[in-house]
């Protein structure tokens, strides 16, 4: 794990590291540049980057293991669903698919007034495998604009939305 | 991938009501298309191939002949995302492209705090949106927003915000006045509406009025009311204290019918005094 970070302090390091665990991934967090009238605090913020990235993880994991239920404590509602409904179609398909995150660069961009949701983008270069039945796999190195809505539940920020939108 | 040298000088062949904006250079796959949107691809060549569509949002799989027209009807791909289309056969290639939220909002997703609130607060009230399209994709591309805050006493608050990232936000004032407010988020085809009842905020002062009543000693407020002069509500508690000789009695009064009413010991010379909340009313002297 690689972090070049423009705002912020150590601790999100080590929390992020933890988050990603082995993925060689780059992450790079600039300073939020949030619409809205509620302060966002260091604390919020960096829990809000290593919840994201965790989501990452299990979204990783959840297609490399074809197993929608490891997106549980990641994500919810029209999210979960829809990389769900991948994960069933890629099942009834026979393909399988994984991704790989090489490189994040992530800014929170909206803060809602009343606290219950923020956003965030990243530019995130990733590995896409494909693998059909026996055949042998192909790989697509991509990068993507993603927009990311996030909810906090109980314990900790859930991804709502996971979208690509064009740069 | 697999760098075998073929044709994949695919034509994009526009469907229906034109979704495609622009072209990619090397696959003839679409840029962007819209959520939803028929479009097809003729991918040239000879033989058989397969080709996948695959992101986090769909994966599609088809087995096609090269050279004839690929149809893909309204309805496939319908959750925005990036994508990247894998051929594989006969001829081998790659492409990306976007699949964008459709242009036309569906549903706002309204965040409105708070549903009760005191008068007169200043940036009170806070709503916030963020706008989908019917197959409940974000819609990043800038949106106009209007935010109404209907209050049956003083008429109607307009904000007009314009989406960035596909949300939006705006706050009010709650006004003077009590009562039942709509707080609306519109945009062309959506909206979606909240109720807010704004309340009376503290008592602004308190008065009370001493009278013998028999042995007991009765106290009486004048009907409470906040700075902007709405009642109070009932349920409102009033503390009454009175102290004689260095030994004080205390006792607590819901205000009801917008008055607190209490009988306490009649003792010449106790200093009587009412408060509620952190408003000190006045003070009286009894007997003397």
């Amino acid at each position: 794990m690689i972090l070049t970070r423009t705002f912020g302090i150590a601790f999100v390091i080590a929390a992020i590291g933890a988050a990603v665990g082995s993925a060689q991934a780059t992450v790079r967090v600039i300073s939020p540049n949030v619409e809205g009238p509620r302060p966002l605090e260091e604390r919020t913020a960096t829990a809000a980057v290593r919840n994201y990235l965790e989501a990452w993880a299990s979204f990783r994991s959840a297609f490399q293991q074809d197993n929608a239920e490891l997106l549980d404590r990641d994500f919810v509602g029209t999210a979960e669903d829809k990389l769900s409904a991948t994960i069933r179609q890629q099942s009834r398909l026979k393909i399988e698919t994984s991704y790989q995150d090489r490189a994040h660069t992530i800014q929170i961009v909206f803060y809602s007034p009343e606290g219950l949701s923020l956003e965030l983008t990243d530019d995130v270069d990733y590995d896409v495998q494909l693998i059909d039945h026996d055949k042998a796999g192909i790989q697509k190195h991509v990068r993507a604009h993603y927009v990311v809505v996030m909810t906090p539940s109980e314990t900790r920020w859930k991804v709502r939305v996971f979208q690509a939108v064009p740069e | 991938m697999k760098s075998a040298p073929v044709l994949l000088s695919a034509i994009l062949l526009l469907a229906k009501s034109s979704p495609v904006f622009s072209q990619d250079a090397n696959l003839g796959f679409p840029k962007t298309i819209e959520a939803g949107s028929a479009f097809s691809v003729h991918l040239a060549g000879g033989g058989e191939a397969t080709l996948y569509v695959v992101g986090p949002g769909q994966a599609l799989r088809r087995d096609l002949q090269l050279g004839q027209a690929l149809y893909f009807p309204a309805g496939t791909l319908c959750n925005a995302g990036h994508y990247v289309a894998l051929l594989e056969g006969s001829a081998t290639g790659s492409a990306e492209f976007d699949v964008v939220a459709e242009a036309k909002p569906a549903d706002l997703s309204f965040l409105a705090k708070p549903s009760r609130l005191p008068v007169s607060m200043r940036e009170g009230i806070t709503g916030a949106v963020y706008v989908f399209d019917g197959y409940s994709n974000l819609i990043a591309a800038p949106m106009p927003i209007r935010f109404e805050l209907t209050t049956p006493s003083t008429g109607t608050q307009t904000r007009s915000v314009t989406t960035r990232n596909g949300a939006a936000w705006a706050d009010f004032d709650s006004t003077a006045q009590q009562g039942t407010d709509r707080f609306v988020a519109s945009t062309e085809g959506a909206s979606n509406t909240r109720v807010i009842r704004q309340v009376p905020g503290d008592p602004c002062s308190l008065k009370m009025s001493a009278s013998q009543a028999g042995q007991k000693l009765q106290l009486t407020t004048d009907p409470v009311r906040d700075c902007s002069g709405n009642a109070v509500p009932d349920g409102t508690i009033v503390t009454f204290t009175e102290t004689y000789l260095g030994e004080q009695s205390t006792v607590d009064v819901p205000l009801k019918r917008g008055i607190a009413k209490v009988e306490m010991p009649s003792h010449p010379g106790a200093m009587i005094s009412v408060a509620s909340g952190v408003v000190l009313g006045n003070q009286i002297r009894w007997g003397k």
